[in-house]
C-alpha cells in the first residue's frame, strides 16, 4: 500500500516548501496554462473562425490537455511510487470512462441508424 | 432510526480514530486521501454514464430548440471562470493550511466559497431562464440529458460548498489539527475534481453543441 507520504502530512513540519501540496508558483502556473487552454476554444467557437468539422476536434483536444494541466497542477498527480495506487485507480477509472462513453455512442448509433423509416430489415 | 444511529455510532468511532492518529502521528493521512481517491474515481463513472446519455440524446431535439439557439458561450465563459478561480484559491487555502496559517486559510476558503456561490447563483439563473423559455427538461430529450448532465454537476458543488461551510466551523473551532488537514485535503480533491468534469461540460455540452 502507499504508505510513504502523500498528499497530507500536515503535521511533518520537517519538509516543508514544495510540499505534497504544490508550492503558489506551481498553482500560478496551472492557472494561467488553464485560462489560456479555455480562452482559445471559447475565443474560437464564439468568432466562427474555423469551420465546426474542425473547431470541435480541436476543443476536444485542448479539453483533454487542460484536464491532464490540472491532474498535474492541481491534483499533484505524477508517478512517483507513493503515488502509485493513485494512479492505478485512475488509469482503470479512465479504461472504464472510455469504454462507457465511447461504446455507448458508438452503438446508439448504429441503433438510430436501424430505426429511421424503412431501415429496419423485414422477414 | 436505529440505523441511522448505527452510521451515527460508526462516525463518532471513526472521527475517534482520526482524533487518535492525530496524536500519534502515525498515519499521514495517505490511506484516507486512497480511499477517497478511490471515491472520486466511481464518481468519474457517474458522471460517464451521465455524459454518455448526452452523447447520445443531444441531436433528439424534439422540435424544440437546439444547443445553438439556447446557450450564451460569455455567460457560460463566466461560469467557468468562477470555477476555475475557485479551483485556485481552494489551493492557496491548502498551501495556508500546510503552513499552520489559519487565519489566511478561513480567508481563502470563504473566497472559494464565495466563489462556489457565484457560480451556483449563475447556473441556477440559466436553468431558470430556459424553463421560462419553455425549454425546460420536459421539452426533449436533449434538455433532459442537459439538465442531468449539467444538474448532477451542479448538485456536486453545491454539497462541496456545504462541506466547505463545515470545515470552515471544524477549523474554527479546533484550529489546523492534522485531522482538519487530511480532511481539507479530501476536499481539495472533491473541489478540483469538479473543476476537471466542468472543462467536459463546456467542451461537450456548450461548445461542441453551439459550433455545430
Amino acid at each position: 500500500m502507499a504508505t510513504a507520504h502523500t498528499t497530507a502530512h500536515g503535521h511533518d513540519h520537517g519538509h516543508h516548501g514544495e510540499g505534497a501540496h504544490g508550492s503558489v508558483k506551481s498553482y500560478i502556473v496551472g492557472f494561467v496554462l488553464s485560462v489560456i487552454l479555455t480562452a482559445i476554444p471559447f475565443g474560437l467557437v464564439m468568432s466562427g473562425a474555423l469551420p465546426a468539422g474542425t473547431a470541435i476536434p480541436v476543443c476536444f483536444g485542448l479539453g483533454i490537455v487542460q484536464i491532464i494541466v490540472h491532474l498535474v497542477y492541481f491534483l499533484h498527480m505524477n508517478s512517483s511510487s507513493a503515488r502509485s495506487w493513485n494512479m492505478a485507480a485512475f488509469l482503470f477509472t479512465l479504461l472504464i470512462v472510455a469504454i462507457l462513453v465511447v461504446g455507448s455512442w458508438w452503438v446508439m448509433l448504429h441503433l438510430n441508424a436501424n430505426m429511421m423509416p424503412g431501415a429496419m430489415p423485414m422477414e | 432510526m436505529s440505523n441511522a444511529h448505527s452510521v451515527a455510532a460508526a462516525d463518532a468511532a471513526l472521527l475517534h480514530a482520526v482524533e487518535a492518529h492525530d496524536e500519534h502521528h502515525h498515519d499521514d493521512g495517505s490511506k484516507t486521501t486512497l480511499g477517497f481517491w478511490i471515491y472520486l474515481m466511481s464518481d468519474c463513472i457517474l458522471f460517464a454514464a451521465v455524459f454518455a446519455a448526452f452523447a447520445v440524446l443531444r441531436g433528439q431535439t424534439a422540435g424544440g430548440p437546439d444547443a445553438k439557439e439556447l446557450f450564451s458561450l460569455p455567460y457560460v465563459a463566466g461560469e467557468t471562470a468562477f470555477l476555475l478561480v475557485s479551483s485556485f484559491t481552494y489551493g492557496m487555502a491548502m498551501i495556508a493550511a500546510e503552513k499552520q496559517k489559519q487565519s489566511a486559510t478561513l480567508r481563502w476558503l470563504g473566497v472559494t466559497l464565495l466563489l462556489g456561490l457565484g457560480f451556483m447563483f449563475m447556473e441556477l439563473h440559466e436553468f431558470a431562464e430556459l424553463i421560462g423559455e419553455d425549454a425546460g427538461p420536459d421539452r426533449s430529450a436533449f434538455l433532459s440529458s442537459f439538465f442531468t448532465l449539467v444538474g448532477t454537476h451542479g448538485l456536486h458543488v453545491l454539497s462541496g460548498m456545504v462541506w466547505m461551510v463545515t470545515l470552515i466551523a471544524h477549523v474554527l473551532r479546533r484550529g489546523l489539527t492534522h485531522a482538519n488537514i487530511v480532511r481539507l485535503t479530501c476536499l481539495s480533491l472533491f473541489w478540483h475534481f469538479l473543476d476537471i468534469v466542468w472543462i467536459g461540460v463546456f467542451t461537450i455540452v456548450y461548445l461542441s453543441g453551439v459550433a455545430a
